[in-house]
C-alpha cells in the first residue's frame, strides 16, 4: 500500500470528478500534440527533399512565388524562361553537373486543378519522398510521343472525375470560364491515374508538353505568350495578339498552328531545322518555346559541379537557381514557424486552464476529506506523507489527462490527416510520434506539483485533534 | 507502561481568555492492563486521548510512554510513534472509505513505514470475524463490522497501546458486546494495554479498572 495507490484510490473514489478534470487536460494536451505532430510532419517532409530534385532553374523574380508555383501548384508563375535553357541543363553547357532536368510549363488548369505541362521523366526519373518512386495506380505514364496524352494525380483524378482513358480539355488559367469554342485547346486523354503520393503532385495533372506547345502559347498565359512573342510576329498579329488575349489563342487552333509553321520555314529558319530534327510539327515556334521552370537533379558523384551550378545559373541574366527545401525552410520558419508558436501557446495556455481546474476539484474535495485526513494522521502518517499524496493525486490526475490526450491529439491528427494530406499534399501520420512530446510528462508534474501544492498545504495544515472531534 | 505526570492542557476562549480541560496530577497504566474511562461528556476524555497519543500537545507536564517521553518528541518523531506504538479506534467513520477492509488495514502498516504483512493483516480481520469480507468497501459494512475492522487496523503495527474513543456508541447494544469483545481478546492475546471511553454502564462494567476522568482532571473540578 503506497502512498501512490492510497492517491489513486482517492481518485477512483471520485471517479466522475476525476475524469472530468482528467478529460480537461486531455483536450489541451491533444491541442498540444496534434499542433507538435503535424508541425513535426510538415516540417520532416519538407526538409528531408521530398520534392526528388534539389534545384529549381526558373525566372528571375520572387524565389518565394516560383517554389509555390513549381512544387506546391500554388501561387502564379512568375514567368517563363526559354527553352534553350532546359537545353542546356539537359545537354549544354550546364549538363556536365545535371543528372536529370525536367521542364514544367504551367498556366492549364481543368476544373481547378493545376495542369502541368512536362515530360514523362518526371515520373520515371525523378522520386519523391526520400527515393520513393513514382507508381501508377491504374494506366501508364505518358508517352513523349503521343502529345496529347495525360496522367492525374489521385486528387486531382477524384476531384475532377476524370479516369483512364477520358479526354478533357484544360482551360487557361487566365480565363474564367472555359471557351465552349475552344479551338486553341486540343482535348487530352487520360493514359494514367497516379498512386497516392501524400505530395502536392497529387493535386495536379500531368500533360505531355509537346501538347502543350500545340496548344499555341509558351506557358503562363497568353498575356506573357503575347509579350514574348512580340518581337517575332508580324505586324498584323503583333497588334491582335496585344488587343486581344483570347483572340491570339482562337487564332492558334493546333491545326492552323501547324500550318503557320509549315508556312514560315524562312521567317523561322531555326525553327524549320528543329522540326526536322526533332520529327515534330509544334504550334509554337521551337525556338520561341519557353518553359516555366526546369527541375534540376544535379549529379550527386559531382557535388563540386553540384553546388557551383546554382551560382553559375545566377549568374546568367536569364534565370535563377532556386533549392527548393532552402526557401521552403525559410517560409516555413519565418511563417509556419510562428503560426504554430502561437498555436503552441494556446493549447499551453489549454492545459494550464486545465491544470487549474485540478487545482479547484482537489481543493473542493478538501472540506469533505479532512477527517480522512485526520483519521491518516492518527493511523501515524505524517504532515508531509498526507500532502504527498494530494499532489500525487493531482500528478496522476494530470498524467493521466495527459496520457488520454496523447491517445486523443494522434486520433485526431488520424482523423484530420486524410484532410490535411488533400489540402497540403502532405502526408500526417498519427503514430509518427514527436521527441518534444516527451517534454510533456515533465511539464504536465510540474504543472500538477503547482497546482496541487495548495490543496497539499490545506491537508498539511490540517488539525487532527479538532479534525477527529468534530466528525464525531 | 503509560505515566502522565502534571499534565495540563488548556484552549484559548474566542475572547482571549485561557479555558483549561486537562490538569492532571498523575495516571498509570500498566503494560497489558486494560482499563474503562468514563465520565461526563465534555470532561475532556478525547483531549486526554490525543495528549496520549501525541496527536495534540500539552501545555506542560510528561507523558511517558514505555521509555520515552513523548512530550519532548518533534512532530515528525510522534508521528512515527504514533504509527508504531500506539492503535487508535474512533467512535465512527474509521474507515477510509475508498479502500477495501483489507485495505483499510494494510493503511495503518503503510504509516508505519515497516513491512507491508498481509499475511496479518488478513489474520486479524479473520479474528475479528471477518475473513469473509476482507474485500468489502466500508459501505457494504455494518456500522459493528467496520468497528471490528478498526480494531484489526488498530492492531495492525503491534502496538504497546490501544486507544478506544467511545467505539460502541454508534452500535445496537446486540452488536455492542462483540466489539467489546473483540477488542479485549485481541488486546489480551497480544498484550495490548487498552484504554475504552464509553458512555456506557454495561460496557464499563466489564472492566476491573474504572477511571472517571472527572475524579482525576482537577480542570473539571475548578470548573
Ligand atoms: N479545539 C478546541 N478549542 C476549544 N475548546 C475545545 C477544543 N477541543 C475541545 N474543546 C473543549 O474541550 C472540552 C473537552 O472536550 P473533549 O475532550 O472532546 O470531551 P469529551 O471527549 O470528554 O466529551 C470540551 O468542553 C470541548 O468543548
Ligand atoms: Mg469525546
Amino acid at each position: 500500500m503506497s502512498l501512490w495507490k492510497i492517491a489513486w484510490r482517492s481518485i477512483q473514489q471520485r471517479a466522475l470528478a476525476s475524469a472530468l478534470t482528467a478529460l480537461g487536460v486531455g483536450l489541451g494536451v491533444a491541442l498540444v500534440v496534434a499542433v507538435l505532430v503535424i508541425h513535426g510532419v510538415i516540417d520532416r517532409s519538407f526538409k528531408r527533399g521530398s520534392q526528388g530534385y534539389d534545384l529549381i532553374v526558373g525566372p528571375k523574380g520572387s524565389s518565394l512565388q516560383l517554389v509555390l508555383n513549381t512544387v506546391f501548384h500554388l501561387s502564379e508563375s512568375i514567368g517563363t524562361i526559354p527553352y534553350s535553357y532546359y537545353e542546356e541543363l539537359n545537354e549544354g553547357r550546364f549538363s556536365s553537373a545535371v543528372e536529370t532536368a525536367v521542364p514544367v510549363c504551367v498556366g492549364h488548369d481543368y476544373k481547378g486543378s493545376m495542369v502541368v505541362a512536362t515530360i514523362p521523366d518526371m515520373f520515371d526519373k525523378l522520386t519523391y519522398l526520400n527515393d520513393r518512386r513514382y507508381e501508377f495506380a491504374e494506366g501508364r505514364n505518358f508517352d513523349l510521343a503521343e502529345p496529347f496524352e495525360a496522367v492525374a494525380g489521385s486528387v486531382a483524378a477524384r476531384k475532377t472525375g476524370l479516369k483512364v482513358g477520358d479526354t478533357f480539355v484544360p482551360k487557361d488559367a487566365q480565363q474564367d470560364v472555359a471557351d465552349p469554342d475552344d479551338h486553341a485547346h486540343q482535348s487530352i486523354k487520360i493514359v494514367g491515374i497516379l498512386a497516392h503520393t501524400g505530395t502536392p503532385n497529387d493535386r495536379a495533372i500531368f500533360m505531355n508538353v509537346e501538347g502543350f506547345y500545340r496548344f499555341g502559347c509558351h506557358t503562363a498565359g497568353p498575356t506573357l505568350a503575347a509579350k514574348l512573342m512580340k518581337p517575332k510576329t508580324e505586324p498584323a498579329e503583333e497588334k491582335s495578339q496585344a488587343k486581344d488575349e483570347r483572340a491570339e489563342a482562337e487564332h492558334k487552333p493546333g491545326e492552323e498552328a501547324d500550318k503557320h509553321g509549315e508556312d514560315a520555314p524562312d521567317r523561322h529558319g531555326d525553327e524549320a531545322r528543329d522540326h526536322a530534327a526533332h520529327g515534330h510539327v509544334h504550334g509554337v515556334p521551337y525556338d520561341q518555346r519557353q518553359v516555366s521552370a526546369v527541375l534540376v537533379c544535379t549529379d550527386m558523384s559531382k557535388p563540386q559541379l553540384a553546388m557551383q551550378l546554382g551560382d553559375l545559373v545566377n549568374a546568367d541574366s536569364v534565370a535563377q537557381a532556386v533549392a527548393p527545401s532552402k526557401v521552403i525552410s525559410q517560409l516555413f520558419e519565418g511563417i509556419v514557424g510562428n503560426v504554430q508558436l502561437m498555436l503552441l501557446i494556446l493549447a499551453c495556455l489549454v492545459v494550464i486552464v486545465a491544470g487549474v481546474g485540478i487545482l479547484v476539484s482537489i481543493y473542493n474535495s478538501m472540506s469533505d476529506r479532512r477527517h480522512e485526513i485526520a483519521v491518516m494522521r492518527a493511523l501515524g502518517a505524517s504532515r508531509v506523507m498526507v500532502g504527498t499524496i494530494i499532489l500525487l493525486e493531482s500528478i496522476l490526475l494530470s498524467l493521466g489527462g495527459g496520457a488520454l490526450g496523447i491517445l486523443l491529439g494522434h486520433g485526431l491528427v488520424g482523423v484530420l490527416g486524410p484532410t490535411i494530406a488533400e489540402q497540403t499534399g502532405v502526408l500526417v501520420s498519427p503514430w509518427s510520434f514527436q521527441y518534444n512530446e516527451l517534454i510533456l510528462i515533465p511539464g504536465l508534474v510540474v504543472l500538477a506539483s503547482i497546482v496541487g501544492y495548495l490543496p497539499a498545504a490545506v491537508a498539511y495544515r490540517t488539525d487532527v485533534a479538532k479534525s477527529l472531534t468534530t466528525a464525531q | 507502561m503509560l505515566e502522565l505526570y502534571e499534565v495540563k492542557k488548556s484552549f484559548t476562549e474566542p475572547d482571549g481568555g485561557d479555558l483549561p480541560i486537562l490538569d492532571i496530577e498523575e495516571f498509570h497504566l500498566d503494560a497489558g492492563e486494560q482499563m474503562a474511562l468514563v465520565g461526563r461528556s465534555g470532561c475532556g476524555k478525547s483531549t486526554l486521548l490525543y495528549v496520549v497519543a501525541g496527536i495534540s500537545r500539552p501545555d506542560s507536564g510528561k507523558v511517558m510512554v514505555g521509555e520515552w517521553d513523548i512530550t519532548l518528541f518533534t512532530e515528525p518523531e510522534c508521528d512515527r510513534f504514533r504509527a508504531e506504538q500506539i492503535g487508535y479506534v474512533f467512535q465512527t467513520f474509521n474507515l477510509l472509505p475508498g479502500f477495501s477492509a483489507l485495505e483499510n488495514v494494510l493503511l495503518g502498516m503503510c504509516f508505519a513505514g515497516g513491512r507491508i504483512d498481509r499475511a496479518r493483516a488478513r489474520d486479524l480481520l479473520e479474528r475479528v470475524g471477518l475473513g469473509h469480507r476482507m474485500t468489502h468497501k466500508p459501505t457494504q459494512l455494518s456500522v459493528g463490522e467496520q468497528q471490528r475492522v478498526a480494531v484489526a487496523r488498530a492492531l495492525a503495527n503491534r502496538p504497546k497501546l490501544l486507544l478506544a474513543d467511545e467505539p460502541t456508541a454508534n452500535i445496537d447494544s446486540g452488536h455492542q458486546q462483540q466489539v467489546v469483545d473483540m477488542l479485549r481478546e485481541r488486546c489480551r492475546e497480544e498484550n495490548v494495554a487498552l484504554i475504552v471511553v464509553t458512555h456506557t454502564p454495561e460496557v464499563a462494567r466489564q472492566f476491573d479498572r474504572i477511571d472517571n476522568l472527572e475524579e482525576i482532571n482537577r480542570a473539571v473540578v475548578v470548573k
